[in-house]
């Protein structure tokens, strides 16, 4: 369905060098991007401001022109291709409306309709699914300036689903969003991925979204992919550590260590030492714990991704 | 034709945006003439200083300015908006334009289009149509062609200028107003008998980037005179070709420009 190989996108920054001089700087924003995604995946691609996530998806859509290299979306070239290629993608922009300003929601669809040439027929049942699904029809008649960002969002997904399309791309689409709208947009787009219909790509920095929704995850740091593979393959990869957190009847004494782990926090007068475990099992840790100080209470907290994630950027 | 409705629907649904602020669309509506009006009243201005500018008078001058005003305000309703181009490619928005199943100038176009600047061309054709009735043309079929192409080909030909100026923003955000040297700059330049100008600015205006055939040459042809600066009477039938010759130009840099398209870090 998608294909990149070696895909580059390079901008040309001009740096201030002096009052007038300007020097010019080739920056890769995407560096040798290569990926295949088969139809109906859900694929998250996530990475640190900058990483290139947008620049790719924008390449994927045929708004930027790449520097170099092959991409290819539903067997046809984005760029050369881009009016075609419209009619078959569907794209939301967290940060930017695709929707008249000035028109209500549904007049909004509506012009779509006409610009996608859907038939009616199609249209009314795929706005009837999504109405009911997200909760549209308390603001359907409102201008969209007025909406609130969630109820913006959910008519941004609504018109970009209108034709049908086989791809979706998504751009930070629950970015601002409270937590009930990014509910509702995530088990949405749950939904619409079960379906197995559509493959979906998204951006994002909120990893519950991917956590949720996607089974592949990419990510892209300083233009290229630096993991590609499930959830679990990750936290494998980059070792992952589980916490032990325990709750002491007295102080830990100084100079305490766990063979195998490495002692990350101690907080409440020494009352409450966090433990990273590296090279031992959660039972010789609690054994070698407990026979050195008198224990009251004890938690093991399996890895959390963002911490992977928060790693992952800070090796670089 | 699926696209034909789309761009129809784009089209109304901006004059709905339009008419959603009634009283700004009025007032803008009414203002926007007054610009026009005192494009042909500084011409009258001029005349009631001397009988006659470049060797030509009054009448003969005002035939120029119609042909020039008409076809400026139709290509100012139709694609002057085209310069919030550079509001686009600053704030990225232009994304949302090249992800639909339209290309994106006659989008860009309806999505802008400037309702309120229907009364200057209404305005304009006025002016022409009093020029034309002022001063005796001597119609014959071909006349008669001529003065029903030159305001479409002015509209045209200056429709690509508009196109050309908005395209520097591609390549250079903060291109600012550089492109109405050429836009209004250009309207000023095709109001006036061109035999007014000095020598270089005159070549490089009137022939080089074709501001000339614009009104001035077509002028001459309806009025039946012969061309002080020595062009022969054809010349002023050349106007279609200019305006297709620019467009094609302007449609070529278009192209390239969007390719260019940087889009913003988000």
């Amino acid at each position: 369905m998608i294909k990149m190989q070696d895909l580059q996108k390079d901008f040309t920054v001009r740096v201030k060098a002096g009052r007038f001089r300007r020097r010019k700087r080739t920056v890769a924003a995407v560096d040798g991007v290569s990926l295949t995604i088969e139809r109906g995946e859900m694929v998250g691609y996530i990475g640190p401001n900058g990483a290139g996530k947008s620049t790719t998806l924008k390449m994927l859509t045929g708004v930027l022109t790449p520097t170099s290299g092959e991409v290819s979306v539903c067997g046809l070239a984005p760029v050369p291709q881009r009016t075609r290629l419209a009619l078959r993608i569907g794209v939301v922009f967290g940060q930017r409306s695709q929707l008249w300003w000035d028109l209500p929601l549904r007049e909004s669809f509506e012009l779509l309709r006409h610009i996608y040439r859907v038939p009616a027929a199609e249209h009314a049942a795929r706005l009837r699914r999504c109405r009911s699904l997200l909760d549209l029809d308390e603001f359907l008649d409102t201008p969209v300036r007025q909406l609130s960002l969630g109820q913006r969002m959910r008519g941004e997904l609504t018109a970009a689903l209108l034709h049908g399309p086989e791809v979706l791309f998504l751009d930070e689409p629950t970015i601002g969003l409270d937590v009930v709208s990014k509910q509702a947009v995530r088990s949405f787009l749950a939904e619409l991925g079960a379906t197995g219909d559509v493959t979906l790509v998204l951006t994002t920095h909120d990893l519950a979204d991917i956590e949720r929704l996607c089974e592949r995850l990419v990510v892209i740091d300083h233009g290229r992919v630096v993991h590609d593979g499930s959830i679990e393959a990750l936290h494998a990869r980059y070792g992952s550590r589980r916490t032990l957190v325990a709750d002491l009847e007295q102080p830990l004494p100084s100079g305490f260590a766990l063979p195998g782990a490495v002692l990350t926090n101690v907080t409440a007068n020494g009352h409450r030492a966090t433990f990273a475990l590296e090279s031992t099992t959660a039972a010789a840790a609690v054994g070698a714990l407990v026979a050195a100080v008198p224990v009251r209470d004890l938690s093991l907290l399996e890895p959390d991704i963002e911490d992977v994630v928060a790693r992952l950027y800070a090796d670089r | 034709m699926g696209e034909l409705r789309a761009y129809v629907a784009l089209g109304s649904a901006q004059l709905r945006s339009a008419t959603s602020y009634r009283a700004s669309f009025l007032v803008e509506l009414f203002g926007n003439v007054g610009a026009t009006v005192f494009d042909v009243l500084t011409v009258l201005v001029l005349f009631r200083a001397t009988p006659a500018v470049g060797g030509f008078s009054l009448r003969e001058a005002m035939l120029i300015v119609g042909l020039s005003s008409a076809g400026f305000a139709l290509a100012d309703l139709t694609v002057g908006n085209v310069d919030r181009l550079k509001t686009y490619v600053r704030a990225g928005t232009l994304d949302a334009v090249l992800v639909r199943p339209l290309p994106a100038l006659p989008q860009l176009l309806l999505m802008d289009l400037p309702v309120r600047k229907a009364l200057r061309v209404v305005f304009g054709f006025t002016v022409l149509g009093v020029a034309v009735a002022a001063n005796h043309v001597d119609w014959t079929p071909g006349r008669v062609l001529l003065v029903v192409v030159t305001p479409v080909a002015a509209a045209v030909f200056f429709g690509s200028i508009f196109v050309l100026s908005a395209s520097l923003a591609f390549w250079w955000v903060d291109s600012g107003e550089i492109g109405s040297a050429f836009t209004y700059g250009g309207r000023d330049f095709t109001s006036y008998p061109i035999s007014v100008y000095g020598g270089w600015f005159r070549n490089l205006f009137a022939y080089a980037l074709g501001f000339g055939f614009v009104a001035y040459q077509p002028a001459l042809a309806l009025l039946g005179r012969a061309d002080p600066l020595g062009l022969p009477a054809w010349a002023g039938f050349l106007s279609p070709l200019v305006a297709v010759g620019a467009a094609a130009i302007a449609a070529a840099v278009w192209r390239t420009g969007i390719r260019h398209y940087r889009s913003t870090g988000s």
